[in-house]
């Protein structure tokens, strides 16, 4: 029977995490009834995440870092090539923090009610329909059901996102473009500076990506490792592996286990349909090259909630006056996903040899620049003719990514 | 021929359901459910999974 709750939400975001919770800050804040809806029985909780977060990304959201949740202050990184050789960039300024995110989210979420927004958790939403204008959902609650009705959804719900698909928007990810995640946050362990990241490299190490160490104080850390999803392998066998032979972290105690599928490939082409906006994972907002989406998801929420104020405003919740909410996103950071998705590509085509020699020759500087597609004429120059001369195939690959104008 | 979850093993992420392309798998919060109607064993499941949690069988 059909008993749906009689009040109509302006919005009803679907996933509590930071891109959801931003975008319900946002609503709340413009005064405008909005309800959060997670299947989850805690928020932050289990975490599919390094939880790394720059200082440009506090400033650019204009947050805080409070005691609490930025538990770890990082001053720098350390990028180690298969052979053991590093090349290392340390600061005297705080670049950023691990964040506890259970604490982070629970944060956002106080702040968000408090500012008039609902939350509801463990509310599985298993059906989403359109009538008459508005959105039906149909939300499995405990052994019942119950019925909900907006003018429009902001889909946060991860990469499982599911409720966009119900209202004809494909989230699906391509196996190509989405890697395998899985961490442990460990600790008692040792053997490495607590104040960087650190990223080991390697074909045997983590085919296509990376084993990272994130520090989050007092020899605790989450340390984990993302691969390509076709790999025969699983993540956790490769970590495992990996930590076998690592003599600071082998007797570690493991804290946590985390998993996680992460969508590398770009950004959704399209963000929006009727009554409808995505952002974070759902709408595969995440770095191409180091896979963090916490500061990028918030953005997408926060820049999702302002076109859906002007909609509100404009009592118009088609996909035509939603989609200028996928144009402002790939006006203002379309740009810089080209740039990085061709620093993806040019990474997995490095082999063993190739991050030995890498790591030996270029400086932190050059391999940020490289990583952000922002080298000079200069830089190239320098690179090809100093550094990469020697190694013909390993130019014949920087030069074709050097030269590549996909912009 | 259906894709089978190991809860023994399965950590609850919802990477399988995110590479799912006919939405045959739905992750709740404690448990994967799959429509072995909507599956068609592609595997692209058993790839993503982190762990080894998923099996065609």
């Amino acid at each position: 029977m059909f008993d749906a709750e009689k009040k109509i939400w302006e919005v009803i975001i679907v996933g509590a995490g930071p891109a959801g919770l931003a975008a319900a800050t946002e609503m709340a804040k413009a005064k405008t009834s909005v309800l959060v809806l997670d299947r989850k029985q805690e928020i932050g909780c289990p975490k599919r995440c390094a939880e790394g977060l720059g200082n440009g990304w506090f400033k650019r959201l204009k947050l805080k870092p409070k005691k609490e949740w930025a538990v770890q202050e990082i001053k720098g990184a350390q990028l180690y090539s298969p052979n053991g050789k590093s090349v290392k960039m340390k600061k005297k300024k705080v670049l950023g923090y691990v964040l506890e995110r259970k604490m982070f989210e629970k944060d956002l979420a106080i702040n968000a009610v408090k500012l008039g927004a609902k939350i509801l958790m463990k509310h599985q939403v298993v059906n989403a329909t359109r009538e008459n204008g508005l959105v039906k959902l149909e939300v499995e609650v405990n052994d019942s059901k119950k019925y909900f009705q907006t003018k429009m959804i902001i889909a946060c719900d991860g990469i499982d996102s599911k409720v966009a698909r119900m209202l004809g928007l494909n989230t699906k990810n391509n196996l190509k473009d989405t890697d395998a995640g899985y961490q442990y946050e460990m600790t008692g362990i040792t053997g490495y500076d607590e104040n960087l990241l650190h990223l080991y490299f390697g074909t045997d190490v983590a085919p296509r990506g990376y084993i990272w160490i994130f520090p989050k104080r007092n020899k605790t850390a989450n340390v984990g490792i993302g691969i390509g999803a076709y790999e025969e392998k699983t993540a956790k066998y490769y970590l495992d592996k990996w930590i076998a032979n690592q003599e600071g972290l082998k007797n570690g105690s493991i804290i946590e286990v985390n998993a996680g599928g992460i969508p590398v490939g770009g950004f959704l082409d399209k963000m929006t349909a009727d009554n409808l906006l995505v952002a974070g994972d759902a709408g595969h907002m995440v770095d191409p090259i180091h896979g963090g989406g916490i500061g990028i998801a918030m953005e997408g929420g926060k820049l999702a909630a302002k076109h859906a104020l002007t909609a509100i405003k404009k009592k118009d919740y088609s996909d035509k006056q939603l989609n200028a909410y996928t144009k402002d996103w790939f006006s203002s950071r379309g740009k810089e996903l080209m740039r990085r998705l061709k620093g993806r590509h040019l990474l997995e085509q490095l082999s063993n040899d190739d991050f030995n020699y890498l790591a030996e020759s270029i400086t932190m500087d050059e391999a940020l620049k490289i990583g952000n597609g922002t080298l000079t004429a200069k830089d190239k120059v320098v690179l090809g003719t100093k550094k990469l001369i020697k190694r013909p195939g390993l130019l014949k690959i920087m030069m074709k990514y050097f030269n590549d104008k996909t912009e | 021929m259906s894709v089978k979850n190991n809860p023994n093993k399965c950590l609850y992420c919802g990477a399988c359901v995110g590479v799912c392309p006919t939405q045959a798998i739905t992750l709740k919060d404690t448990r994967i459910e799959i429509n072995k109607e909507k599956c068609v064993s592609c595997g692209a499941c058993v790839k993503i999974c982190p762990v080894g949690a998923m099996k065609l069988e």
